[in-house]
């Protein structure tokens, strides 16, 4: 399987993703640099996570206006996979493609450590077979405080489109449990079509026995398995 | 001839006589960019003229290092065509003034030193030390220096993985903030700060130059006075994001061969990199100064040369290849630009539109620069100053004591530091913060894992400079031995008060002796430092305190070891010659903030064979966990060793000493708690290095009991104790 891992000026999670994909799944992975109009024919997409252009605008306001991300647009568009993790979540909402926005963490600083993430929702490209299961998967970020307007929650829940959840080891949803404040303790959406999908946590991070940590896998055997079914 | 008024030379923090040595160099008056220039290669940041002396002392050479003191970062041979990187850097004074640019810009700068050798940053770690909690300031300055260096580290994605956070009064006025970067490279593509080859041109890389900064290093040689945070606009102001950019573009242009030298600009900007550059090569260098890029307008050369801007590299580039370096660093959007030319006039020069403002000879900035021998004199010792008055429980009141230590600042977790540091990108970390007794990066395309650990206890150095300073040495390697890895090599960060003051230098002179000594007992010589004195606000110094970074390396990341009992059921052993005292330890600090002696005996041999027994050990897979011992004795240890992994209690018969405090919160060097299911096979190691090995029990339950004499002494359960630790270091901040 081809895929593409858009690289922006300060994304710095592009290599990890491309590493965990051809060392450990033993796909074709690449970086795709911002200013690129061309995707190279690539089955699916990864946005990394980072800080594209600094952050120092609204987190990923400036990203969005990269060249490739009319490519992104147009292959989202035709129904590709379109993965956003962290930073690469915050560019899908910037650019439209997915609902909401993320906010700065409630309590105001960075976080970085490991979030029990509750799989739910209808079936997407990541989340196939993987519904109903807790993942232990670090979160890494500083805006991660998922917000919507009342109607645009309402329309997430009831279509199954909120499909990570922070949630207790035991996958109970508590306030503990919920690290940043988002909104209906979302982790993780995808848009109406079910292609697009955006999450906060790391998987690329728990992927290797090495780190303590193979939880991720699963996430990423799910986008494999979806192409082999195509 | 006109000359300077004496306070125009003191504001350069110059003296009379080294003013008079410039004239005499240059035989004539300088001019003001010379003056500029002088000031900031002659204070005591770059020149290193109170150290240097001493500096000579330290082992620098062994059969794994690759590049020793006096290039930009320190390299060992980690095998497979791989060399490891590292330095570590002081960010003290900016800190103090202006907590959260200060810091950023320790993290850039280091990392900066560590790129600038063609390595790729794996890793960082801090050590800080701040005053005691309840000043006035410490909560302030904790949360901007934490969320200076994550704010930096985590943009530039470079995993914070370790560091080293301690409390007391003696920093009240002068924190410290010491930055480690660790990189890694193929040996045979390591590049140089040398300015080589007649007629190359000189680029200058990466943001533009501003005003911020000038005079940063002249800052970073003198005490505070009242009145020190005026010197903000000293403190350089960091942007992460042009880091990021500046590292990709400097990896991707050092894959090609296009480059002759290249350095960052640190402390002294433009005008040390330049200089340094040079006098490394033997060469001279013209620089075109109106040439530079500025981010605003009006600038003038003094000020050209002695910014402090940050994100700023100097590179050498081989004649002919000019195009593809505009090119390479163009895509990443940071200026590049031609503002000189190497010779072999060995002269320093400087030019503004064509009229040369700067004519000085190399060797006059670096090499001549002023040395010192200042005089040395012994500190009376702080022994049986005066008898603390420590209150004594009775029966099991210690399990009371036991949670004050806990919740100390110093011990309790830190959790709250690096939940704020991403310590995970880069996909490396296979021991984060918090889980071994060593941070633990995999080397890349290996299975093998480089071992940080950084550290230093003031308080013992207070009490004993030379001994102190051993002590920090091993411990620290003995940290990287734990978790299973031999240690390598160190760097180092020498923060001292004024050296002015006879009985700073000595302690100085006499940690110098107890850092080279205990680096020759363990294989770990000295690969790359710094040196920060004046560390003093109002006449009233810091502990000396030389914070020791040490590298070791694994041949197999995944057997890496945790502090914590993982599984019920193991046998826990206490091994280690050391004999626990009471002096500098943080039980006593309860009672008195004044260190008190005597310090307790330490014996490097014994730490050699304790070293030694540990990997002998590892490699045969005998260690599930494996802790040091160390401030609040072996009660905190072992209840440290209950809050992670399988969060296991113990209940155990502690070895008695004279007093019974001793016994619970005694510290000495050397020893170590470790966890395993082979007993007979540790014990017959540690019996062929002349070890002791005490059988403390099996790990299991949720309560830690320990008697002593027979007598039980502490009786908590584990939930109790580990919601004091979990809470104290949040409580004293927040």
């Amino acid at each position: 399987m081809r895929f593409a891992v858009v690289s922006f000026p300060g994304s710095n999670c592009d290599d990890d993703c491309v590493r965990v994909l051809t060392e450990v799944f033993g796909q074709t992975a690449f970086k795709v640099r911002h200013d690129e109009h061309d995707l190279r024919a690539p089955d699916a997409i990864l946005l990394p996570g980072g800080f594209s252009f600094g952050d120092y605008l609204r987190c990923g306001a400036i990203a969005r206006f990269s060249p490739i991300m009319a490519e992104v647009q147009a292959f989202a568009a035709r129904g590709g996979p379109v993965v956003g993790i962290c930073n690469g979540f915050q560019i899908l909402t910037e650019a439209g493609l997915l609902p909401g926005a993320l906010r700065r963490n409630a309590g105001l600083s960075f976080i970085c450590e490991d979030a029990y993430i509750g799989v739910e929702g209808r079936e997407t490209p990541l989340t196939r077979g993987v519904q109903g299961q807790v993942l232990r998967i670090p979160i890494a970020h500083n805006e991660g405080n998922y917000f919507a307007d009342t109607e645009t929650l309402t329309a997430l829940e009831a279509e199954g489109r909120v499909i990570f959840r922070y949630v207790a080891p035991d996958g109970r949803r508590t306030a503990e449990a919920n690290p940043n404040g988002a909104a209906n303790d979302i982790a993780g959406i995808c848009n109406a079509a079910g292609n697009v999908v955006g999450l906060m946590p790391h998987p690329e991070r728990c992927a290797e026995a090495l780190l303590g940590n193979t939880d991720g896998r699963r996430l990423f055997e799910s986008l494999l398995a979806g192409e082999a079914q195509r | 001839m006109s000359t300077y008024s004496p306070e125009v030379i003191k504001r350069h923090g110059l003296t009379q006589e080294e003013y008079a040595r410039i004239e005499r160099t240059l035989g004539r008056t300088p001019t003001w960019p010379e003056l500029g220039v002088f000031s900031v290669l002659w204070s005591e940041h770059c020149s290193y003229k109170s150290s240097r002396v001493h500096l000579r002392r330290l082992p620098t050479k062994g059969p794994h290092v690759v590049l020793g003191p006096g290039e930009n970062a320190g390299v060992i041979d980690a095998g497979d065509g791989w060399v490891v990187v590292f330095k570590m850097e002081s960010h003290n004074h900016p800190s103090y003034i202006e907590p959260k640019q200060g810091a950023a810009t320790g993290v850039g700068g280091i990392l900066r030193d560590v790129f600038t050798m063609g390595a790729r940053p794996i890793a960082l770690l801090d050590a800080l030390r701040f005053g005691r909690p309840d000043h006035p300031k410490t909560a302030h300055l904790v949360k901007g220096v934490v969320h200076g260096i994550g704010s930096y580290g985590n943009c530039v994605g470079v995993p914070t993985v370790g560091g080293d956070v301690a409390f007391d009064p003696s920093y009240d006025g002068n924190i410290l903030v010491n930055a480690m970067a660790v990189g890694v490279a193929r040996a045979d593509r390591i590049f140089l700060g040398r300015a080589e080859g007649v007629g190359n041109p000189v680029f200058y890389v990466g943001s533009k130059t501003g005003r911020d900064g000038i005079h940063g290093a002249t800052m970073a040689s003198e005490e505070f006075g009242a009145g020190s945070e005026e010197k903000r606009p000293n403190v350089q102001v960091g942007d992460p994001f042009i880091e990021k950019l500046l590292i990709e573009a400097c990896l991707e242009v050092m894959s090609e061969d296009l480059l002759v030298g290249i350095q960052d600009m640190g402390a002294a900007g433009l005008t040390s990199s330049s200089a340094e550059m040079a006098a490394r090569a033997g060469s001279g260098l013209i620089l075109h100064l109106d040439r530079v890029p500025m981010r605003e307008t009006g600038m003038t050369p003094y000020e050209l040369l002695l910014s402090e801007s940050q994100e700023r590299m100097l590179m050498v580039c081989e004649h002919g290849k000019e195009a593809r370096l505009i090119e390479l660093v163009s895509r990443w959007g940071l200026d590049v630009c031609e503002v000189g030319t190497v010779t072999d006039s060995g002269r320093y020069v400087g030019t503004w539109h064509g009229e040369t403002v700067v004519d000085i000879p190399v060797s006059a900035l670096v090499d001549d620069a002023p040395k010192y021998e200042r005089p040395l004199a012994p500190a009376r010792r702080a022994d049986n100053v005066h008898e603390p008055a420590i209150p004594v429980p009775e029966g099991e009141e210690y399990s009371a004591v036991l949670g004050d230590l806990l919740a100390r600042p110093t011990i309790a977790s830190k959790r709250w530091v690096y939940r704020q540091y991403d310590h995970m990108v880069r996909t490396g970390t296979v021991l984060g913060p918090g889980v071994g007794d060593a941070a633990v990066v995999r080397l890349p395309d290996t299975k093998k894992g480089v071992a940080l650990s950084v550290g230093c206890n003031g308080r013992q150095c207070a009490l004993d400079p030379r001994r102190g300073a051993a002590q920090a040495v091993a411990e620290a390697a003995l940290n990287v031995a734990c978790v299973g890895a031999r240690p390598m090599a160190i760097t180092d960060c020498l923060n001292f008060a004024s050296p002015e003051r006879s009985a700073v230098m000595w302690a100085f002179s006499e940690a110098i002796d107890g850092i080279a000594e205990a680096c020759e007992a363990l294989s770990t010589p000295v690969v790359s430092g710094n040196v920060s004195f004046y560390n003093e606000t109002e006449g009233r110094g810091i502990h000396p305190t030389p914070m020791i970074g040490m590298v070791g390396l694994m041949d197999d990341a995944s057997r890496a070891v945790p502090s914590a009992f993982p599984e019920a059921g193991l046998e826990v052993l206490l091994i280690g010659e050391g004999r626990p005292g009471l002096g500098g330890t943080e039980f006593l600090a309860m009672y008195d903030e004044t260190p008190l002696g005597p310090p307790s005996g330490f014996d490097l041999g014994a730490q050699r064979r304790l070293i030694d027994a540990l990997l002998e050990g590892h490699a045969g897979g005998l260690f599930r966990s494996a802790h040091d011992v160390a401030e609040g004795g072996l009660a905190v240890a072992l209840a440290e060793c209950g809050f992670g992994g399988a969060g296991l209690g113990l209940s155990a018969d502690i070895p008695a000493e004279d007093r019974l405090d001793v016994a619970l919160f005694g510290e000495c060097a050397g020893r170590v708690v470790v966890s395993t299911a082979n007993v007979a096979e540790v014990e017959s190691i540690c019996a062929r290095h002349y070890l002791k090995v005490v059988r403390l029990g099996r790990c299991r339950g949720d309560r830690l009991t320990l008697r002593v004499a027979g007598q039980v002494r502490v009786d908590a359960g584990l939930s109790t104790l580990k919601a004091r630790w979990s809470h104290g270091f949040e409580g004293a901040v927040e």
